[in-house]
Order: structure tokens, then C-alpha cells, then sequence
């Protein structure tokens, strides 16, 4: 089992259908942030399975994957300073109360 | 004395039983995530989450970015993401409600997401091999520092202006909030 692609990328499936589902669902603006950072993971893991068994893909899909993390690690900042910056001016970390443009 | 390929008795080999417990820790964690009433707890649950893929990361052969994932993830991510919490959490805010009003439908959407996912994977025949292969980090490195070397200085810009953009972002206001009063 652990020697075949596509458990790994099943798994992956599985990891970033969770994540929509948080995105989607959850009313708490960090909460959507985490469940951003377990898609980012599942895309992670994606690579990282294909990097480990396809050959031509070896080192490539690590380099990958490490420039993901960066890269998220950049995005993780930015949002959570915008939800802090946000709750200090609507008092609320509940998205669906961010209705001002509505009126 | 090195332990076998394989558990003794039970004859199924130990990478075998560690990608099962390390995926179903996964999913399960994941599930705790987005499910959870008090966000502290999904905070914790997306700890245990991070570890376990680490761990996959490592099952994979890959034991740079299984060590990255615990820093950068496990040691920075998650604690920003616990700190954030801390700060926008009142006791009065509203803990009754977890979910938006269209939370079924979002259940339905992500569940054709994944089935779609897996039947896509489980239809396809990938051009690969039966066997993994272990990335050396050496390997890793000159590809970096080599041919990946300007996404590389490119991810450091951006991790700066992130930094500044982020504190500038998140900085009190003084100056204006009391012009607002007034």
C-alpha cells in the first residue's frame, strides 16, 4: 500500500476535499485559514508523491515543494495580519458579518 | 539488532502499517479541523495534522521537506495561527454557530471534490514505478542552488515584503482611530 502512487494521491484527494469543505463551511475567518493551509498541504503532498515516484521528477518535486512552503508561509502571514487588521475594526472574527457593503 | 522488513508475526511490512496509521491521523486530524466547535482545539488538531504529513513526508524519502514541515509548519505556521486566535477570540463572540448557513451544500460540493479526486486517480495509469525513491538532500541542494536558483531569490523577496506588509498591516493605528472619533 505504501508503494503505490495512487494511495498517496488519494489520500492528497481526500486531504484537500477536507479543506474545501472547512473553506466553505466555517464562519470564523482563521478557520478558513487553516482550512487553506491543509488544500496547500494536500497540493503538497501531490508533489511530493509524484516526486518520489517518477523518477525524472526526484530532486525537482522537494525543490518544489520547499518553494510551496515558502510560499505559504508568506500567504499564512499576510492573512492572518488582514483578519487581525480586520477584527480591530468590525469586532468580530465572523466572516458572514462583514455585511457593510450589503447596505 | 535492526528490526526486519516486516512485523514478525503478522507478516505486513512495516511501511505498510505506518502509511495507514499516518494517513488515518491525517484524516482524521483534518476532520477534527474543520469540524471542531472551539477554534483552540482546531488550532491543536491542525498541530497533529502538520506532524503526521511530516511523517508521510519522511515515509515518501523525503527527509528534507519532512524536516522543513516541522519547522516552518509545526513551528511557525501553527503558532502564528494559534497566536491569531488568541487575538480575535472574545469570550461573547458567538461559539454557537460553527457553520455558515449553507453548510450542507458545501458538504455535498467537497464530497463530489473528493470522489471525483479518487475515481480520477484510481482510473488514471500513472507513468510511474512501483517503488519509491529516496530524494537526497545533496540532489536537492544543487537543483536549488542551481537551476531553481532565481524562484529562490524570488521566494525571499516576497518573504520580505510579506513581512513588511504583515506588520504593517497589523500595526495599531493611533493617529487615525482618533480622528475617527472626532
Amino acid at each position: 500500500m505504501s508503494n503505490s502512487l495512487d494511495s498517496y494521491l488519494v489520500l492528497s484527494g481526500l486531504l484537500f476535499a477536507i479543506g474545501t469543505f472547512g473553506f466553505l463551511a466555517r464562519r470564523n475567518a482563521i478557520s478558513m485559514l487553516m482550512s487553506i493551509e491543509l488544500m496547500i498541504n494536500a497540493v503538497n503532498l501531490t508533489i511530493l508523491a509524484f516526486g518520489a515516484f517518477v523518477p525524472p521528477l526526484n530532486g525537482h518535486a522537494a525543490v518544489i515543494a520547499l518553494l510551496v512552503i515558502a510560499v505559504a508561509a508568506a500567504e499564512a502571514t499576510v492573512g492572518l495580519a488582514i483578519v487581525v487588521a480586520i477584527y480591530r475594526n468590525r469586532k468580530t472574527p465572523l466572516v458572514d458579518e462583514y455585511d457593510s457593503m450589503k447596505d | 539488532m535492526p528490526i526486519g522488513d516486516s512485523i514478525p508475526l503478522l507478516g505486513i511490512r512495516w511501511d505498510d502499517i505506518l502509511f495507514v496509521v499516518l494517513a488515518a491521523t491525517l484524516l482524521v486530524s483534518a476532520l477534527l479541523v474543520v469540524t471542531l466547535r472551539d477554534i483552540i482545539r482546531c488550532g491543536l488538531a491542525l498541530i497533529v495534522s502538520f506532524a503526521s504529513l511530516a511523517g508521510i513526508y519522511a515515509l515518501l524519502g523525503d527527509p528534507l521537506v519532512a524536516a522543513t514541515q516541522v519547522l516552518v509548519y509545526i513551528g511557525a505556521i501553527s503558532i502564528l495561527i494559534l497566536f491569531a486566535i488568541m487575538m480575535t477570540q472574545t469570550k461573547d463572540a458567538p461559539t454557537r454557530l460553527v457553520f455558515q448557513t449553507q453548510v450542507w451544500i458545501a458538504a455535498g460540493a467537497s464530497a463530489v471534490i473528493g470522489v471525483v479526486i479518487a475515481a480520477t486517480v484510481l482510473a488514471t495509469t500513472w507513468p510511474a514505478g512501483g517503488q519509491r525513491l529516496w530524494t537526497a538532500t545533496a540532489d536537492v541542494a544543487h537543483l536549488l542552488f542551481r537551476d531553481y536558483v532565481l524562484p529562490f531569490e524570488v521566494v525571499s523577496v516576497l518573504l520580505t515584503a510579506a513581512v513588511v506588509g504583515a506588520v504593517y498591516l497589523a500595526r495599531r493605528e493611533p493617529s487615525r482611530r482618533e480622528e475617527d472619533r472626532s
